[in-house]
């Protein structure tokens, strides 16, 4: 299976998905933790993907979601943005049902 | 490079203004006015905007994305 068509079975696997520099409970990278919390704050099961632990998967998310940057949050396999979408999303209360 | 961030936004979306900022020239932030924002999803706009950006965005670690339709909106 290469890198896209392992993506793709990830997300199909998954209600929501989070590729993120790092893990939840230690992330490497500010934008990440950032989004890891506000996922943390709707209290939904979520699958993290910790891209520093494969590169194929690091730059293969930016090919699958025509993104060129980590993190990226997935639901129902749909990308549905990086930091600074989830964040305006959180603060203008839409990410619930993003999320549902 | 700030210079290059906003050059090349303005010039990809013509009539946005582009207003770049970063404190350490690694994470950078943009706030970007276009007309051709209006009516997208804000996946969309972002997108444009790493469009225009291109090949830029590999030097670029950090990049946070702010964008608007019109200035008074």
């Amino acid at each position: 299976m290469n890198t896209q068509e392992q993506i793709k079975a990830l997300l199909e696997e998954h209600h929501i998905v989070l590729f993120m520099k790092g893990t939840p409970m230690f992330p490497q990278c500010g934008f990440s933790a950032q989004v890891a919390a506000i996922l943390g704050e709707y209290h939904v099961e979520f699958h993290a993907v910790n891209v520093l632990m494969d590169d194929a998967i690091r730059q293969g998310i930016k090919v699958y979601g025509n993104w060129p940057t980590i993190p990226q949050l997935y639901v129902d396999g749909e990308l549905i943005g990086g930091c600074d979408i989830i964040t305006a999303l959180h603060e203008q209360s839409q990410l619930a049902a993003v999320l549902a | 490079m700030i210079d290059k961030i906003k050059k090349t936004i303005e010039t990809a979306l013509p009539g946005s203004i582009a207003e770049p900022f970063t404190d350490d020239n690694h994470h950078f932030e943009v706030r970007v006015i276009a007309p051709q924002f209006s009516g997208k999803s804000l996946l969309a706009q972002h997108r444009m905007i790493y469009a225009a950006l291109g090949e830029l965005m590999n030097e670029i670690h950090a990049l946070a994305i702010e964008t608007k339709v019109k200035e008074n909106v």
